[in-house]
């Protein structure tokens, strides 16, 4: 199909790519020229802690306590889960609840710190040699310092480290796609961290046990790629850097191995299957920070964009600002947003509070004005089929949004929807506008839900037949001693009786015997 | 769905939309409709306004019936799109009541009846194309000769008395449109290459010099349609392709095979009515199969069709029932040709590593 239609820009390397996917506009430009600020420390800084996919952390402070940079303050909880520093010096004020960077705008425990604008640091992490540091304590010191996947996945980085005891790897992915438009923070970090993102490649490399990296960076960053080329040894091993086509979602891990190496991920399984494993390209910088001067995962680059922001900008912001103060740090708003976003345009979330803070996984704040979100009514599906040829995961987005919308979860799970990865591409596309990904969205959440209702049944009766058994076990065994009892009193008596009788047999028998003499 | 949509991504938009999409096939429509209103004069003109306008009255009604947003739908220039293409199938000079009942037919029964936009099984144009044609047969197939209301042949007053009086010169409208000339002679006894001598210039025909309906006279135009629509990505290139490669695959077997009973390719292939069919009737979003090799099915099995009954039916023509029928396949191929998904093979089982995909 795709080499059928008389695409209007044909790009010869999109043959190599994936099926589907779609061309934004990217609107980067708007940011990308902007090299990265510190932002300021704000007046107060709200940690989440919960910024991570897995279990959410412990708090290991009071209200009260001072603490300083780089402080625990939220402690791993179980295998999948992160540790969580403080930002700055200061102040625990609360050790409560705040609204989530999330849209559903739920309170989520919170650790909030009013800064002493010392900024003065605790003590560091130990720092490690990578270069004769085991695998072992390079994993452990990720997971001590708290990276999470930067990318937006959040995924414990050390989790990730580990893959190598259970799969047969060979090469390290440096996801640098950056697919999503307006986001520019990979690109400027690469532009100006380009030899510490090469070097914590290289211990991630070392950590995973691979000699091969590549680092995957979208056609339409050139500088970004150029920098990479200029640092490309990454701990003695060359990583080769493969410009690959700026097409959405380039940056999804599937598709870009798949780009990468042409070879698809089986359904439900990782890309480790393949041998690879993917890592965020400020990941690699954080681990990189981590390791060599053992410092936390405590601050990020946020792209700060939008029309409805005065001054788009790249701003290196600890995790916790309020998203407040980064839009007034860029000039504030010259016009009222139609969405105000964490992420990007395509997958970010959607928030109704600016107070919010950013968290480890925040790589925009975006104001988007009315003219680029370009809303408009909901119109019945044509079956223009724009939303299947876009689709990357080879999905029928516009049957699964009628099968849902008539209650069948059922027929939709079977054409599907479990694959869908929520990329977007298909309401992108929907010239009726459509809300095809909400629909999919609201029916796996369904699913999902009544999956674990129908496993709590399920445990509940399995409990209950378990009760049932061991009860009527327990009877039968009662039964069973019964039964043993009595055939063995039965079994006494016949003894005795037989017994009473060979006596009087003996008896009668010495009479008669007596009797005959 | 009764719960709450939640707002997620993606919080931009192509600049695709509905309105958009229709607005494109106008465009693409209009070279060869300009060409049919210029050669077959006034009369063509009234007709088509007045089955647009009866299209989007009806649009109005039935949305009105049903309790939809007026506004909102029937802006959506899908009614005019449909009335326009009905129009275009008419005979030019037929009276203003066949251009009414066509956009009747065609808005009511072969849309609305379904549920509106998006919901009818059948292409509304050709659903009332086929009822007129069983319907009154002697009306469809009155054709013109170009030339008598080109410029400088019907004046306005005329052509009010033939849209309007139903006052069609008898005389005037002699002609006979090239297949069903061609079908008549062939029935009659007459060899091919005589018919093919009468029929003159097979240029004459691709371009539209030819009675015929009011918009499928000029295959050339329409192929330039065709290829407009391609390149604003309204439509792929696979329906057209595999329409016109079929008929032309087919027609040239059976020409190939018995030169003497069967006109040659570039027969079909020059007719207004095939292009029109293959590049704005089959490509209907609606009610044609969603995935590449769906579509390719779809389309090679129209060819089929329309080669089949232009030979053997009833009906010189044949689109309408062709697309018909193959419409009625469309949800059993869409069932059954689904793209691949990522990571499963065919049958849904996730891939083997190792193995192709
Ligand atoms: S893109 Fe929208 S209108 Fe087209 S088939 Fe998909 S859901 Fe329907
Ligand atoms: S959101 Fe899901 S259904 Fe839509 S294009 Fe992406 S993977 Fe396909």
């Amino acid at each position: 199909m795709s080499i059928l239609s008389f695409s209007g820009r044909f790009d010869p390397a999109r043959l190599f790519s994936f099926k589907g996917g779609i061309h934004p506009e990217t609107c980067k430009f708007l940011s990308a020229d902007c090299a990265i600020e510190d932002m300021p420390i704000p007046a107060l800084i709200r940690v989440p802690l919960q910024q991570h996919i897995g279990v959410e952390a412990e708090p290991v402070v009071a209200r009260g306590d001072l603490v300083l940079k780089g402080q625990l303050i939220g402690k791993a909880r179980g295998p999948v889960s992160s540790n969580i520093h403080a930002p700055t010096s200061g102040q625990v004020i609360a050790v409560g609840h705040f609204i989530a960077p999330h849209p559903s705008g739920l309170p989520v425990p919170t650790i909030t710190i009013r800064p002493d604008g010392e900024d003065r640091w605790g003590p560091r992490l130990p720092r490690l040699h990578p270069e004769s540091a085991t695998p072992e304590q390079i994993a452990a010191q990720v997971a001590e310092a708290g990276i999470v996947g930067m990318g937006g996945a959040t995924f414990p980085s050390a989790v990730k480290l580990n893959l190598r005891a259970k799969y047969d790897l060979q090469t390290l992915v440096i996801n640098a796609a950056e697919c999503e438009p307006y986001l520019t923070c990979d690109d400027r970090l690469m532009r100006e961290r380009a030899e510490e993102i090469a070097d914590g490649a290289g211990i991630m490399a070392k950590a995973l046990g691979v000699s091969e990296i590549i680092v995957a960076i979208e056609a339409n960053k050139p500088q970004a790629i150029e920098a990479m080329q200029r640092h490309k040894i990454a701990l003695g091993h060359i990583m080769r850097i493969k410009t690959v086509p700026a097409q959405y979602p380039m940056g999804s891990e599937k598709h870009l191995v798949k780009t990468l190496t042409g070879k698809e991920t089986p359904a439900r399984a990782l890309t480790a299957e393949l041998g690879v494993v993917v890592h965020n390209a400020a990941t690699a910088h954080a681990v990189h920070l981590a390791v060599r001067y053992g410092e936390p995962s405590i601050s990020r680059v946020v792209t700060v964009s939008g029309r409805a922001v005065a001054r788009p900008a790249n701003l290196r912001a600890l995790i916790g600002t309020p998203v407040s103060d980064l839009i007034a740090h860029c000039g504030g708003l010259v016009e009222d947003p139609e969405r105000l976003l964490l992420g990007g345009p395509m997958m970010g979330q959607p928030i109704q509070n600016p107070r919010v803070p950013i968290v480890k996984g925040t790589g925009g704040v975006l104001a988007l004005s009315e003219r680029e979100t370009r809303e408009r009514d909901v119109m019945p599906c044509i079956r223009c089929g724009l939303c299947v040829q876009v689709c990357p995961m080879g999905l029928t987005p516009f049957e699964l949004n009628t099968r849902i919308e008539a209650g069948d979860l059922e027929g939709a799970a079977k054409v599907g929807l479990l694959d869908c990865i929520n990329c977007g591409c298909c309401s992108f596309t929907c010239p009726s506008n459509r809300p095809l990904v909400q629909t999919i969205q609201y029916a796996k959440g369904k699913l999902a839900e009544r999956d674990s209702r129908k496993h709590q049944q399920e445990q509940a009766k399995r409990l209950a037949e378990a009760r049932t058994a061991r009860h009527e076990a327990i009877a039968e065994a009662k039964r069973a001693a019964m039964a043993r009892r009595k055939a063995e009193m039965d079994a006494n008596k016949k003894r005795e009786a037989e017994a009473e009788a060979l006596v009087a047999g003996a008896v009668e028998a010495i009479k008669s015997k007596e009797a005959a003499k | 769905m009764t719960a709450p949509i939640l707002v997620s991504g993606p919080h931009i938009h192509s600049r695709f939309n509905v309105s958009r999409t229709m607005m494109a096939v106008m465009v693409c429509l209009s070279p060869a409709t300009g060409f049919g209103l210029l050669h077959f004069g006034w009369p063509a003109v009234f007709l088509f306004l007045v089955t647009i306008v009866a299209a989007l009255l009806f649009e109005v009604l039935c949305l009105a019936l049903a309790g939809k947003p007026i506004l909102r739908f029937a802006t959506d220039g899908s009614a005019i799109l449909t009335g326009w293409i009905v129009a275009l199938t008419l005979p030019p000079w037929a009276p203003w009541w066949v251009g009414v009942t066509a956009a009747g037919l065609a808005i009511v029964i072969g849309k609305h009846v379904f549920g509106g936009l998006g919901q009818n099984l059948f292409n509304p144009a050709m659903v009332a194309r086929a009822m007129l044609l069983v319907a009154l047969p002697v009306q469809m197939t009155v054709w013109v000769d170009p030339v008598l209301g080109g410029p400088g042949g019907l004046g306005f007053q005329q052509a009010l008395a033939v849209t309007f009086g139903g006052d069609i010169g008898i005389d005037a409208v002699s002609s006979a449109s090239v297949l069903s000339h061609v079908q008549s002679q062939l029935d009659a006894g007459q060899p091919m290459q005589a018919i093919l001598a009468e029929i003159g210039n097979i240029h004459d025909q691709f371009f539209g010099y030819v009675p015929g309906s009011l918009g499928e006279t000029s295959a050339f135009l329409l192929l330039l349609g065709g290829v407009g629509l391609i390149l604003m990505r309204v439509i792929t290139v696979v329906i057209p392709l595999s329409v016109l490669g079929s008929v032309a695959v087919l027609s040239g077997a059976a020409w190939g095979i018995a030169p003497d009973s069967f006109p040659p390719p570039q027969v079909h292939l020059a007719s207004g009515s095939l292009m029109f069919c293959a590049f704005f009737i089959a490509t209907d979003y609606v009610t044609s199969p969603v995935t590449g090799l769906g579509k390719m099915i779809y389309g090679i099995g129209i060819g089929a069709l329309i080669f089949i009954i232009r030979s053997w039916g009833a009906f010189p023509e044949g689109v309408a029932f062709a697309v018909l029928l193959m419409n009625a396949c469309t949800p059993l191929i869409d069932e059954y040709v689904r793209p691949r998904i990522f990571g499963r093979t065919r049958a849904g089982k996730p891939i083997e590593l190792g193995g192709k995909p």
